[in-house]
């Protein structure tokens, strides 16, 4: 297939790909940043006596789904050009996964 | 190390198919593994229906019956069924794609030796102490209480078999997504692709469930887990929600390859382009979306409510609009075109009506409120044995009538292909029309026998004639089969001189690395648009060159061996001391296998531009 788009000459364009590298690194170290304080929120929320657990399973866990987003599309580069097949896939395994907890949660007596 | 035009003695023969990476090859022993199951499903089949020919009969017990029955089951959708469909996508998806061999030759060999072992290891339950005997569905209350090990054996045979069945299915994803050659865009790709591509994805994700509930049950069963048993805090309705929420997609994993085969042969014969061909698409996709959403509709009696069961009443109706558009289409694909009644096409004639019967009373079940009075009667068993014998086993007969051509090299006769079809297409309807009404009069299914006096006699009788004359079709099928093999004789490129798509453009059978040179594709139906310019050839995308080949390897069936071995043991884990080691050792064997593959580094070999040029000349002609 032509479509191997991501093996490119590696001499062509260095000043472009040495900025997109750049400005690549920029996002990782931000998300990278932002990861870490989300974890020690989740740490903070459980160790906290004055939320109950109602509130901080539900608020670690949204955190958790923020901190996968954050992996794919920075650090495993689900945002690039020519993943959009595998992101299709991962989203229709996610839909499958929820349908199935969702229907484990309200129509099985668990 | 090239295989071409050698003559090989037995030993080598048995070899060659036992490592070979091949996809051709590897069709070839999925057809024959699928057929063999396919015979002995056939023969439980027969056993079934001799046994309830007459009221009160006892040609084999009621214990016996069970395990006939759910052997039955479970043989023709895991074993038969499905092998079948793969030995049809090996076959032919590869070179409708212009490709070489699928992305992963050696998971492919893989896939197939799990499938194998795992059945091998399901029937020898027969020989062991009986054989599974809850139902193909196994439902725990009733699996858990088996005193036999004939539910271990389910268990771990089909985890053995569904894990082959996931690898093909995660490798015929990545080779439709990578390996189409230049120009084969996706709305250029065969409908047979197209179901391929989506019944791939419907395995990626249908059989993790299967998975994850056959794990709990073998952990219930050989482990002293308690996922099931409500007396311990389980439930039993886990089981049947991980079931159908694979089971479900199974049935759609089975009949959207069908629909692939008959779209196929339905352009073919009327000489025609398949009809409305992005809407069939798009229904074909929209299937398997909508296939994931429906499963509790097996489960409305279960007691889910009235709000769950409306939505997935709903939503299962709504599955009969693309299944509808697809039928319209084959229709109008016919419409106006030079037919040719060859036995494919007629096996494709008589699906459409035999379809859609199956097609409306699965309608029929959909009404939640009306599937209270069908629920576990005939009425069921008449409505999936439409849609899997009229849909699946149907287009695996056309299919493999197609194909016989490109996958042996000589035609099955035509003659004794319009016996076989004529026999079946009678037999099935004889066998299964009636069954609605014995459903309908209150003939529950999976009773091994009934009363007289109740008006069952005579359906039931009249079933059991139209199970003989399947048997006689399937026959004759065979003798097709030994004579063509022995008198038949050698056919060119495009046997049926109609064909479209590019497996027609090799020779038949295809040389092994499928294309001299890798094809340009300029259209739907490449070789049509060749042929209807007057080419001899496809256009070539590639100058001819050295061919890259991967080694054949015996890995893939050490591997499988080794987790054979394994669940041998840990099955009698229980009664026997050898159990535990025997288990350890399987998997050891499959872990060293596994090592071997990691550290052995293979790079294949390539076929020499002249050797291929020599072959092409002998006759190949690409």
């Amino acid at each position: 297939m032509a479509n191997h788009t991501h093996v490119q000459n590696p001499k062509v364009d260095v000043a472009y790909r040495r900025k997109k590298n750049a400005e690549e690194m920029k996002h990782q170290i931000i998300s990278f940043t932002l990861m870490i304080f989300l974890t020690l929120i989740a740490f903070f929320a459980v160790g906290y006596e004055g939320f109950s657990a109602w509130f901080s399973v539900p608020f670690i866990l949204l955190l958790a789904v923020v901190q996968v987003i954050f992996q794919l599309y920075y650090f495993m580069h689900m945002s690039h050009k020519g993943h959009e097949l595998p992101a299709l896939f991962l989203y229709g395994g996610a839909a499958v996964a929820f349908i199935t907890i969702w229907a484990f949660l309200t129509i099985v007596w668990i | 190390m090239s295989t071409l035009a050698r003559k090989q003695g037995v030993g080598a023969v048995i070899w060659d198919y036992l490592t070979t990476v091949d996809h051709k090859k590897i069709a070839i022993l999925y057809l024959i593994a699928g057929g063999f199951f396919f015979l002995l499903g056939g023969l439980e089949a027969m056993i079934i229906r001799i046994q309830l020919a007459v009221p009160n009969n006892d040609f084999i017990s009621a214990g016996f019956y069970n395990e006939v029955l759910t052997m039955h089951g479970t043989t023709m959708i895991f074993l038969a069924a499905m092998p079948l469909v793969f030995a049809m996508m090996n076959a032919v998806v590869p070179i409708q794609i212009g490709a070489r061999d699928v992305a992963f030759p050696f998971l492919n060999s893989l896939g197939f030796w799990l499938f194998f072992f795992g059945g091998v290891f399901l029937n020898l339950s027969w020989f062991l102490g009986g054989a599974p005997d809850a139902g193909w569905t196994s439902y725990a209350s009733l699996s858990l209480a088996s005193p036999t090990h004939g539910i271990d054996f389910y268990v771990l045979g089909l985890q053995i078999s569904g894990l082959g069945t996931l690898i093909g299915g995660i490798n015929f994803l990545v080779t439709i997504i990578n390996m189409r050659a230049p120009g084969m865009t996706y709305m250029r790709m065969p409908m047979f692709t197209w179901a391929t591509f989506v019944t791939s994805a419907l395995i990626l994700f249908a059989f993790p469930p299967l998975t994850v509930a056959l794990i709990f049950m073998m952990m219930d069963r050989l482990f002293g887990g308690n996922f099931f048993d409500p007396a311990l805090g389980g439930n039993t309705i886990i089981w049947e929600h991980l079931f159908w929420i694979f089971g479900h997609p199974e049935v759609y994993i089975l009949v959207l390859p069908a629909f692939g085969i008959f779209s196929e042969i339905f352009a073919t014969f009327s000489r025609k382009r398949l009809f409305g061909y992005s809407s069939m698409v798009f229904a074909t996709v929209l299937i398997g979306f909508l296939g994931f959403m429906v499963w509790a509709h097996h489960m409305f009696t279960v007691g889910l409510g009235p709000i769950a069961n409306a939505i997935f009443a709903v939503a299962t109706m709504a599955i009969a609009v693309p299944t509808g558009i697809k039928i319209f289409n084959w229709l109008l694909t016919m419409w106006g075109g030079s037919i040719r009644f060859t036995t494919p096409m007629m096996y494709a004639v008589a699906f459409i009506p035999s379809f859609v019967i199956g097609g409306v009373t699965g309608v029929m079940n959909a009404a939640a409120a009306a599937d209270y009075q069908y629920h576990d009667s005939y009425f069921v068993v008449a409505h999936f044995h439409y849609v899997i014998v009229g849909g699946v086993v149907f287009a695996l007969l056309a299919g493999a009538h197609y194909w016989w051509p490109k996958m042996f090299g000589k035609m099955l006769d035509e003659k004794l292909g319009k016996v076989t079809f004529w026999l079946f297409f009678i037999g099935f309807h004889l066998t299964f029309f009636i069954q609605h009404f014995l459903g309908l009069m209150g003939m529950p299914r999976r009773v091994f026998t009934f009363l007289p006096g109740q008006g069952l006699e005579t359906g039931n009788l009249i079933s059991t004639i139209g199970a003989f004359f399947m048997a006689a079709g399937t026959i004759v099928l065979l003798a097709n089969v030994v004579i063509t093999t022995v008198k038949g004789k050698r056919v060119g490129n495009d046997p049926w001189e109609d064909g479209r798509t590019l497996e027609w453009a090799v020779s038949s059978p295809a040389p092994e690395y499928n294309f001299a040179q890798t094809p340009l594709v300029r259209g739907l139906d490449a070789y049509w648009i060749e042929k209807m310019e007057g080419k001899k050839g496809l256009t070539p995308a590639e100058p001819l060159g050295d061919i890259h080949m991967p080694n054949p390897t015996i890995l893939p069936f050490v591997m499988s061996l080794g987790l054979f071995i394994s669940a041998l043991g840990f099955l009698f884990h229980n009664d026997y001391g050898w159990g535990l080691p025997v288990g350890i050792i399987g998997l050891l064997i499959t872990l060293v296998a596994m090592f071997f593959r990691s550290i052995i580094d293979d790079h294949g070999f390539h076929i020499p531009k002249e050797e291929v040029m020599e072959a092409e000349k002998k006759g190949a002609g690409a």
